[in-house]
């Protein structure tokens, strides 16, 4: 990214204006939500952001219980940054911000405890559900960290509990009309600090200009789970104002949610 | 049991192909791209370049250098696919290359590269017909100089019943003579077929007869790619 463009956007920023489009410091970009893309999954989403694009899907499984939650079940959220969605973007093994961006939705949903985990126990000890949530990048435009974390819990959403057979195992490609148990809607919400300003959902170039970068995961009343990036650093008013910030953020994203079956 | 006599599952005749849909530059950081869905089959394909290649010495001085990617999205399938490359998503992936590579003026773009990435949403049989399809529109849409789009399309043999474009469920017949399945990419303007793979078993003469059906698949997927860029130019 060249110098030139970035100091217009720190411009732009010290003027409380935002990169390509008219909304404010505080505002996200339009959000819609697309469930069922497809139908091979127990449940699954398409969420834009703008222009960042990302699918979730969910599929579940029978395992067995770790021993220190012997009536709990499992869920494992992961995603990579996939080469399609961005030019920078390369093949191979995921690298520290592929691992980092995953590790953050992953902790947002599941120390949340947005699904209600006793529920997927079968039999205490022995067999409980596992829920796998895989998330895929097609377009990056900024701000993944949300969009993944939206893509993921709106396909949980809409996901039905696999058929059983009558010893027990999962019948492949049948639903029964069950969701899956929810307890909770965490949302993540993600600001970056340019200069001294800070503002909501950054789009790409935005992330490369901010010197550091707060996401907080909340569901209703409290907050489930804290991330702080970039090699910049936040003062105690800054972290405090963006906690606020984030609930009002989460009640419209939360509207959106709610529209999908 | 006869598949001649009893017809197929979907009520499709032999030479019918499953409904067809295809739209493209649909991602906006993608120098091209595009979506076909073909029955219950989605692929999302996307070009990046012609750009510099990396790393260096995979250069190539008189051509171009295509990469493609095949990607099964892990819940495409009933049964969770685990992420990441398998070994035959890395074999589709250089069957790809191999089907689209014939179509490109690969010598007008010496020493630079275009890598095809290919996501398959959702998998019910013929996803690497899907991919090949996609991945054709999508280096169309790219503005990469072409000799002709890449139809793809899979011809086989149910029991007795010579048909086109298999899905998952005919794919699994195991009754009488089983299911032999023949993913074909066919270049109509060059007449050449650039993918031919077969799996299953199959005499000669029904070989032939199955090869030339694909063809004629072929041609009517062809028809379709080409109409779906007319239609895009149009509305401009």
């Amino acid at each position: 990214m060249s110098q030139d463009v970035k100091n217009y956007i720190i411009e732009l920023a010290k003027k409380n204006k935002r990169n390509t489009d008219n909304r404010g410091l505080e505002e996200f970009r339009n959000v819609i939500i697309e469930s069922g893309v497809s139908k091979n999954a127990e449940g699954s989403a398409k969420v834009s952001i703008g222009d960042t694009i990302v699918m979730a899907g969910v599929k579940m499984s029978i395992g067995t219980p770790y021993p220190d939650t012997p009536n709990k079940g499992n869920l494992i959220c992961s995603g990579e940054l996939s080469p399609i969605s961005d030019p920078d973007f390369e093949p191979g093994p995921p690298r520290e911000d592929a691992i980092e961006l995953s590790r953050v939705v992953d902790r947002g949903i599941r120390e949340s405890e947005a699904v209600d985990f006793e529920k997927l126990c079968i039999v205490e000890g022995e067999k409980v559900w596992n829920i796998f949530v895989d998330f895929y990048i097609l377009n990056n435009a900024g701000n993944l960290i949300d969009a993944c974390g939206l893509a993921s819990i709106a396909a949980l959403k809409t996901a039905r509990m696999p058929k059983l057979d009558e010893e027990g195992n999962v019948v492949l490609g049948e639903w029964t009309d069950e969701k899956v148990p929810f307890k909770r809607v965490p949302i993540p919400i993600t600001f970056v600090k340019i200069e001294d300003k800070i503002m909501v959902d950054p789009d790409n170039e935005e992330e490369k200009c901010a010197s550091a970068r707060l996401t907080v995961t909340c569901s209703d009343k409290e907050i489930n789970a804290l991330q702080k990036g970039g090699e910049g650093g936040f003062t105690l008013e800054e972290v405090g104002n963006c906690l606020t910030k984030s609930f009002k953020i989460r009640e419209k994203i939360v509207e959106v949610i709610k529209g999908i079956k | 049991m006869s598949y001649k006599k009893t017809g197929r599952f979907d009520g499709r005749k032999a030479d019918e192909l499953r409904p067809v849909e295809m739209s493209v530059g649909i991602l906006p950081n993608c120098t091209g791209s595009a979506r076909v869905q073909v029955g219950k089959t989605v692929a999302i394909a996307g070009v990046y370049g012609p750009r510099k290649v990396r790393p260096k010495h995979a250069e190539l001085k008189d051509k171009l250098l295509i990469r493609c990617y095949y990607d099964l999205v892990s819940f495409s399938v009933t049964d969770r696919a685990r992420p990441g490359p398998s070994r035959r998503s890395i074999e589709l992936g250089l069957v790809i290359k191999n089907a689209i590579e014939r179509s490109i003026f690969v010598e007008k773009y010496p020493m630079s590269m275009i890598e095809v990435f290919v996501e398959i949403v959702q998998a019910d049989a013929g996803s690497r017909c899907a991919a090949i399809i996609a991945a054709s529109l999508a280096v169309a849409d790219a503005g990469i100089e072409m000799r002709d789009f890449v139809p793809a399309v899979a011809c086989g043999k149910i029991d007795d019943l010579i048909c086109l474009d298999l899905t998952k469920q005919e794919e699994d017949v195991h009754d009488g003579e089983g299911a032999t399945d023949i993913p074909i990419a066919y270049i109509p303007s060059e007449k050449e077929i650039t993918l031919l793979q077969l799996d299953g078993k199959i005499s000669e003469k029904d070989l032939m007869e199955a090869i030339k059906l694909g063809i004629k698949g072929c041609e009517e997927i062809h028809k379709m790619m080409k109409d779906v860029f007319k239609k895009r130019y149009e509305t401009k």
